[in-house]
């Protein structure tokens, strides 16, 4: 192959200009004339019956134009075919605080909010659940009642032998492990604003990661065709998982917009982000482990309990992912796993950076530091003697076709100095290893069809102009950035030539939206595919031209050219016009199906886990802890990330930062802390995240494996690191101070009382060897 | 409640527009003059995406009271360059990856700014005392401070550049 040009190269994105003159449009910088303002009635009770809403009060407003309650959305939904158990406003129960009770379109904010304090609804308070094994044992009153004992789903799976591989292991540990609710907290608040149309149409913008089943669920709630209905994402400030489901304000925007027959916006408050939710679950882990003298893992079981809060949402594919990835890192040949996903009177969980993975990695990576330390091991090597050989399948049935975690220990240890420093700094002062993985999207969709998971159309016309149409979204990962440059690449031509037009259903083909890590390796080979047959075109043209083969052919640098005859050489402009006299219209289309041989075993819940490619970390966190304090302070944090191939490196570096970064903050101080089923800190001030002064220096370091069927070998990097960096972080703490911390975030609080307990039991040794002289 | 007739100064230009008394700087230039670069994101000032200056100083303009900033010439992310321009800051955001999303850029943009005009030569720890202020949940900071360190090697350039004063 010829050498590459644009891939592999730094590129600003695409929409960067837009975005630092604030010119970019966002959901709620949208507005038109005559347009309302929408808000939403939210429920006072954590479980509650509604008896009545009376709405006449606020009816009687001028300003109020329209009115909607749970008998204007009666069509339940939900992310996932299994779970369609909510309702965009509650039709007979209400489930958490904070539910969707009734909503009031009005011609100002003020207005709409007196006609919230005028809607009269009467509760009757039920039995509510908030500890998730409690809500296990419930006997009645369940959240849902055709979910007994409120528990959404539970699996179990077991590969190998556990009984003869925990027989071979010479140390065992058993531990419990707890991780905190954590929110996306990205920084735009959601906003849908929906336009109906004089003709009975809808066009709905939206701050969604996938506008495709945000159409879908339009149309079922609304009773409209899809083929009535517009949806276009805005840019999208921000996703991480909390804008991959329909959130209840895109369904009761349009649903307003219908009935007052005009445009309505709402605009979520933070507290309502908050609610809205569907972060990363409470996780207990009670996980059992053992390795052999020699420091290979001979067994591991884990039984999972996720507190799903409220409703299904991505819940029973979040405790899959908890499974099937939790030993699919390293050659492990017997696992068991025991997962349960709780219904409890919360606002739901769904889908996070890491989906799944995160909490489950934090205490193997963490177990596994602590069985290398019984084995009088390095944990470096330790993970070294336990490393997959790709290409191979794993026990459960995950298909591995590329691995670059060796390089990625390699260059972590390397980097950090974990030679020099690993055991050897001094007291409160340490170094942690730990690694994680992820998927390049799902090689099974959610909903089951065999179309094809995404499309990307090129059409090229008469004026040279290359227009790349995609339904992948945008959502600040570098997705239209990414389609320009493998467009370019492939015709040959500056990226600044390529024109983009990206998620907007009535004019691009689906896609299945940004989550799972899925758009590069998917789309990426869509647009790849487009661009190529767009390219044979253009060859073939130029190719009768010149009286050549078009295989001499090469395009490059705005030209076509022969590789082996400088003298045949056409512009690209001149080119096009060539074709188009020779083809007419050069329109192409690419799409991408998942390989059969990707997509898994076939046990119940086979289908999720499996993806036609998987990312690499490894990362080395060096930490200082204030003994007298508790306070743990992150000096620093290496990663290396194998992306298969860096498209654009400065996106894979800001993906990669971004994922430590992340994972630092549910390490040391993110939590959504719970009061009887109320949020007691649902703002930026108190929910938070880290700010520069707690962010500290994060390297990220590049590794390609470059995977055969990845788009010029690349697979995801925007969310396999964020996993490695709790663990990394929990093992520099035992380095440091040894202590073990269990229990996410690691407070100082925590820090302090497991330093006093160690201090404790390290006294009543002491004293009672004393005694024995 | 009765709306009082105010004029403001925003990115040079004089405009006028009627407003209760409560209104709030970031709703003003959002909703009356059409100014939506800066953005909400937060409900209790502590996210920085609504940073403004007014008169050179970063304030919140979530926070700021728009009829008591009539005197103030205030700059919003729109003002920063003209029209169909990029400062150096602004390529140097882009280029190094200073932006993802972009939501919080504006906010920023306009610390950084603030921060490179009182002292064109910030050390790493002024420059992040100086964004604390802001929150970003994509980037991880790393590239926004690559990015002003970008543009602090132009602005370095560009005084190297500059000819001597006269009369030094």
């Amino acid at each position: 192959m010829a050498p590459l040009s644009i891939i592999g190269k730094p590129l600003a994105m695409t929409d960067s200009p837009a975005k630092v003159t604030g010119f970019g449009k966002y959901a709620d910088d949208l507005s038109v004339p005559g347009m309302l303002v929408g808000k939403i009635l939210h429920s006072p009770h954590a479980h509650a019956r509604i008896r009545s809403i009376q709405a006449a009060k606020a009816l009687a407003m001028p300003e109020v134009k329209a009115v909607a309650t749970g008998q204007d959305t009666r069509i339940p939904y939900g992310i996932l075919p299994i779970g369609h158990d909510e309702r965009a406003l509650a039709l007979d129960k209400v489930r958490y605080i904070g539910d969707n009770v009734a909503a009031v379109a009005a011609t100002t904010e003020q207005a709409a909010e007196r006609a919230l304090d005028l809607l009269e609804v009467d509760y009757e308070v039920l039995p509510a659940w908030f500890d998730p094994l409690e809500s296990m044992k419930a006997a009645a009153a369940w959240i849902h009642d055709e979910k007994p004992n409120n528990i959404e789903k539970e699996y179990h799976h077991e590969f190998g032998d556990l009984a003869k591989g925990f027989g071979e292991a010479a140390f065992v540990r058993e531990e419990r492990y707890f991780a905190g609710e954590v929110n996306h907290a990205a920084m735009e608040p959601h906003a849908t604003l929906a336009l109906w149309e004089p003709d009975g149409r809808l066009t709905v913008h939206s701050s969604t990661q996938v506008p495709y089943y945000l159409h879908r669920t339009i149309a079922e709630v609304c009773e409209m065709p899809m083929s009535r209905i517009r949806v276009i994402k805005p840019l999208v400030g921000g996703g991480f998982g909390g804008k991959s489901e329909v959130i209840p304000l895109e369904v009761i925007a349009p649903v307003l917009a219908v009935k007052a027959k005009r445009p309505v916006k709402i605009t979520y408050t933070r507290e309502e982000v908050f609610l809205a939710h569907r972060g990363r679950p409470i996780t207990i882990v009670e996980l059992k482990m053992g390795i052999t003298r020699e420091g290979k893992i001979s067994a591991v079981a884990a039984r999972v309990v996720q507190d799903g809060g409220a409703y299904c949402g991505y819940g029973p594919v979040t405790v899959l992912y908890s499974g099937a990835l939790l030993g699919a890192i390293y050659d492990i040949s017997n696992v068991r796993y025991d997962g349960f996903r709780v219904l409890t009177n919360k606002p739901a969980c769904g889908a996070m950076r890491g989906h799944g993975t995160v909490n489950v990695r934090f205490a193997f990576e963490s177990m596994l530091d602590a069985l290398a330390c019984d084995a009088g091991l390095d944990p470096a090597e330790v993970r070294r003697r336990n490393l997959l050989k790709a290409p191979c399948i794993t026990v459960n049935g995950l298909r591995v076709t590329s691995y670059g975690l060796p390089e990625c220990i390699e260059k972590v240890v390397e980097r950090s100095g974990w030679a020099q420093k690993k055991g050897q700094l001094p007291k409160g002062r340490g170094i942690g290893v730990a690694c994680s993985h992820y998927v390049s999207g799902a090689a099974n969709p959610i909903i089951r069809s065999n179309m094809p998971h995404t499309t990307v159309n090129i059409k090229v016309d008469r004026d040279a102009a290359v227009t790349v149409y995609t339904g992948a979204s945008e959502i600040g990962q570098g997705s239209d950035t990414m389609h320009v440059q493998i467009a370019a690449e492939i015709l040959g031509i500056r990226p600044g030539r390529v024109h983009l037009v990206a998620a907007d259903t009535e004019l691009t083909p689906v896609d299945l939206g940004s989550y799972s890590s899925r758009v590069t390796f998917m789309a990426g080979n869509a647009c790849l595919a487009a661009a190529q047959k767009i390219r044979d075109q253009i060859f073939a043209a130029v190719a009768k031209k010149f009286g050549c083969d078009a295989a001499r052919l090469e395009a490059r640098d705005d030209s076509i050219f022969a590789k082996d005859d400088p003298r045949l050489r056409i512009g690209f402009d001149d080119a096009v016009v060539l074709a188009i006299d020779f083809h007419g219209a050069l329109v192409a289309q690419g799409s991408y199906t998942p390989p059969e041989e990707s997509r898994g075993g076939k046990h119940k819940g086979a289908g999720v886990g499996p993806s036609p490619s998987y990312s690499y970390s490894a990362q080395v966190a060096e930490v200082s802890v204030d003994t007298e304090t508790g306070q743990v302070t992150v000096e620093r944090i290496v990663a290396a990330h194998d992306c298969g191939k860096a498209l654009n490196p400065v996106t894979v570096d800001g993906q990669v930062i971004g994922s430590v970064y992340m994972g630092l903050g549910q390490a040391v101080q993110e939590e959504m802390v719970w009061e009887n089923g109320r949020l007691m800190n649902p703002s930026l001030l108190e929910y938070r995240i880290p700010s520069t002064l707690e962010t500290p220096l994060i390297e990220s370091i590049i590794v390609e494996s470059e995977d055969p069927e990845g788009p010029f070998g690349a697979k995801e990097a925007g969310e396999g690191s964020l996993a490695a960096t709790i663990p990394a972080v929990a093992n520099a703490i035992y380095d440091a101070v040894g202590v073990r911390l269990n229990t996410l975030p690691i407070t100082p609080e925590k820090v302090l009382a497991a330093l006093r307990e160690k201090e404790k039991q390290e006294r009543a040794r002491n004293g009672a060897k004393g005694g024995a002289r | 409640m009765t709306k009082e007739l105010i004029q403001l100064r925003v990115n040079g230009e004089t405009r006028e527009v009627a407003v209760p008394p409560y209104k709030l700087l970031l709703d003003v230039l959002r909703e009356d003059l059409g100014l939506t670069g800066s953005k909400r994101g937060c409900d209790d000032s502590s996210c920085g995406s609504c940073a403004v200056l007014a008169d050179g100083v970063p304030i919140l303009a979530c926070v700021a009271i728009a009829s008591c900033y009539q005197d103030a010439g205030i700059t919003t992310v729109e003002g920063i360059a003209p029209p169909g321009e990029l400062t150096p800051l602004q390529e140097s955001y882009a280029a190094a990856g200073g932006s993802q999303c972009g939501f919080c850029s504006p906010g920023f943009l306009i610390s950084i700014k603030a921060l490179l005009e009182r002292n064109p030569n910030p050390s790493d720890e002024e420059i992040r005392v100086a964004l604390s202020s802001n929150l970003c949940r994509c980037t991880g900071y790393m590239q926004i401070y690559e990015s002003v360190k970008r543009a602090m090697a132009h602005g370095a350039a560009r005084v190297a550049a500059a000819p001597a004063p006269v009369g030094r």
